[in-house]
């Protein structure tokens, strides 16, 4: 899919923190290579929130490793390019991409109880980013670190500091993490599956406040999610991934209005909504998500497609515009087009 | 460490040595048994260090017209088939016994350490080479090899060391290797890569300080076992030689005057035994504190 145009604000164009274009990620296994990603573009901006959504296994959290180069053995990236202000990340040395981590791009894991160190302080934790690149002296990063824990509504940030990560709850150590995320102020945050193994009432709070955060200082942010709801209120646009590639990207408003490609559209279905009548049973979509080992031919979500036509089974769709900033990847809509194109050519 | 001041005081970062002070008061408070075997290696490692201030008699001085006596006023444990004072020999006999329990763990755990992470985090034939070794290490009999090395190169507690180095570090090795697999893979080993650390800083910062807790108490361990390997060793001749005061050496004395005068083996066995308790006491109490997941 070719990079998103978008919607320039009121200062001019501002250059996108990040553009991803063409990027693939392989694993190579005894039964072949799998292809994890195959070939996505996107975009983020900054003050954006970008989702990345999908079932899992379809390349979203490979794609947030791979901006930092954090693939681990065997897994390569055979081609594409990240470019982080205009510096492509995977060329650049390993000395280099060390300055960049956790310092003007910083990531939030989706474990918040095996992310943090449970030797060390909460403290040091927070600190650590500031040290490591020599932003500040242990004191003062201490300081920041008790300023940043306040940000992140942790009562007594300072006392607190001398904690250690057992003495916290999960949705606090979440917190945690993203105070040592924000702590040297990076340019772009990417956050795989922030909310994923807390609580229900804790995820609202835990977005909000990466979102507030985000909105605040100009960051990006790179939001890796498999919860719709999620999405829907705290993306400013999304990109669904299936088998590796972005099927669809819109704006959040779009996309929840006009879905276009069948497997968003089943997505949608199968998240219940309150406005939804009593009784109705969800939809779930058919079938598994394909075995990584045998890609099918032709556009990869053919077999669980409740409306596959033949084309879909022999040749991989284009991707296609649909309105202002909304891109689908799908048959349907290509046909669609054409229509509309052909009626709008027959009534000249 | 609870109300820092809302202001901001520049010390909210605490130093090591306030953690090294908090470990051990807190080590102090966790149990009686732990504070009995603190005290009791407290007080040894004085004893042995200021001796010659604290023993009654000279080290070697000799009465031969006054052995074996019964505990008295002048002789408080008595004294021994030579007329030497028994309490001042259990005085100095840990000397020995005390320094080849640090020097032979300190070794051992040193090499362990290294073998264990490099066989950790390279893993493959490196890992499996090193660990096959450590197998073949472990089934050999470390005292057959102190035996050994005295018919060799001469009695003495050098062997006792050596047969640590050669043969103690296998423990160590293993505990650590199985440490660095199960650590290397948490996610916080990963968040630290996230943030630009150095695998050697990684390493040393995140992988380290979590392979330790099971490191020092088998450290802890391997201290009494090596006072008693070295009182092993001593008891059979190949350790410290007479005229040096060891406790394995007094035993093996009173071993043989049993009938005649018991407090020679009774005073320097007590020893041993209070010495290896107490490091086994400790080992266990470091355990409980050291690692913050165990509730208190």
């Amino acid at each position: 899919m070719a990079s998103m145009p978008v919607a320039p604000n009121a200062a001019g164009t501002p250059l996108p923190v990040l553009q991803v274009k063409g990027l693939k990620v392989e694993y190579p296994t005894r039964a072949g290579v799998i292809r994890a990603v195959d070939g996505i573009d996107f975009d983020v901006m900054p003050g954006e929130v970008v989702a990345l959504v999908g079932e899992s296994g379809c390349g979203k959290s490979a794609t947030a490793h791979s901006i930092l180069r954090l693939i681990s053995e065997p897994g390569r990236i055979p081609a594409g390019e990240i470019l982080f202000d205009g510096e492509d990340l995977l060329k650049v040395s390993l000395q280099r991409i060390r300055q960049i981590r956790g310092n003007r791009i910083s990531m939030v894991f989706q474990e918040p109880m095996s992310s943090l160190n449970p030797v060390q302080r909460i403290g040091d934790q927070v600190a650590e980013p500031l040290i490591q690149h020599k932003l500040a002296s242990k004191a003062q990063a201490w300081q920041r670190a008790g300023e940043l824990l306040r940000r992140m509504n942790i009562p007594d940030p300072e006392a607190r500091l001398h904690d250690y990560p057992h003495q916290f709850s999960g949705g606090m150590r979440q917190r945690v993490m993203i105070a040592a995320a924000l702590a040297c102020s990076p340019r772009l945050i990417i956050a795989d599956e922030p909310t994923t193994a807390l609580d229900v009432t804790v995820q609202a709070q835990i977005i909000e406040l990466l979102r507030t955060a985000v909105k605040a200082d100009a960051t990006g942010m790179l939001l890796i999610t498999h919860n719709l709801g999620v999405v829907a209120r705290y993306a400013d646009r999304v990109n669904v991934m299936y088998g590796g590639e972005i099927v669809e990207s819109a704006s959040a408003d779009e996309l929840y209005a006009n879905p276009r490609h069948p497997y968003t559209r089943g997505l949608l279905n199968s998240v219940p909504t309150l406005s939804q009548p009593l009784g109705q049973r969800l939809i779930p979509i058919a079938g598994q998500p394909f075995d990584a080992h045998q890609r099918p031919g032709g556009c990869s979500f053919h077999p669980r497609c409740p409306q596959a036509i033949d084309r879909c089974k022999t040749q991989a769709p284009p991707v296609v515009r649909s309105g202002i900033s909304h891109r689908v990847s799908c048959w349907l809509t290509v046909e669609a087009t054409q229509s509309d194109l052909k009626s709008d050519l027959s009534s000249c | 460490m609870s109300s820092a001041s809302i202001t901001g005081t520049p010390s909210l970062a605490p130093s090591p040595w306030r953690r090294i002070v908090d470990t051990l008061s807190a080590l102090w408070r966790l149990r009686p048994v732990v504070r009995f075997g603190m005290i009791v290696l407290l007080g040894m490692a004085l004893m042995s260090i200021f001796a010659s201030l604290i023993a009654p008699y000279g080290v070697d001085q000799q009465n031969l017209a006054n052995v074996m006596k019964a505990p008295s006023a002048r002789h408080w444990l008595g004294t021994d088939n030579l007329g030497r004072d028994i309490l001042t020999r259990v005085i100095y006999g840990g000397r020995v016994p005390l320094m080849v329990g640090a020097v032979a763990t300190i070794i051992a755990a040193s090499i362990g350490i290294l073998i264990g992470l490099v066989s950790g985090l390279l893993g493959g034939w490196v890992d499996a080479l090193l660990m096959r070794t450590a197998d073949a290490f472990i089934c050999f009999p470390a005292l057959v090899f102190t035996l050994v090395m005295s018919a060799m190169i001469g009695p003495g507690i050098h062997n006792v060391i050596l047969s640590f180095a050669v043969f103690g570090w296998t423990g160590f090795a293993r505990i650590t290797r199985g440490q660095v697999l199960v650590v290397r893979e948490l996610q916080y080993v990963e968040a630290a890569r996230a943030i630009g650390m150095s695998r050697l800083r990684l390493l040393l910062r995140h992988v380290l300080p979590n392979v330790l807790t099971p490191l020092i108490v088998a450290a802890s361990l391997t201290a009494g076992n090596a006072i008693l390997v070295e009182a092993g060793a001593s008891f059979l001749g190949v350790g410290a030689q007479p005229p040096t005061a060891s406790w394995g050496r007094e035993l093996q004395t009173g071993f043989r005057l049993l009938e005649a005068a018991p407090m020679i083996a009774f005073s320097s066995g007590l020893m041993i035994t209070l010495a290896v308790l107490s490091f086994n006491f400790i080992g266990d109490g470091l355990r409980d504190l050291l690692d913050p997941r165990i509730g208190r």
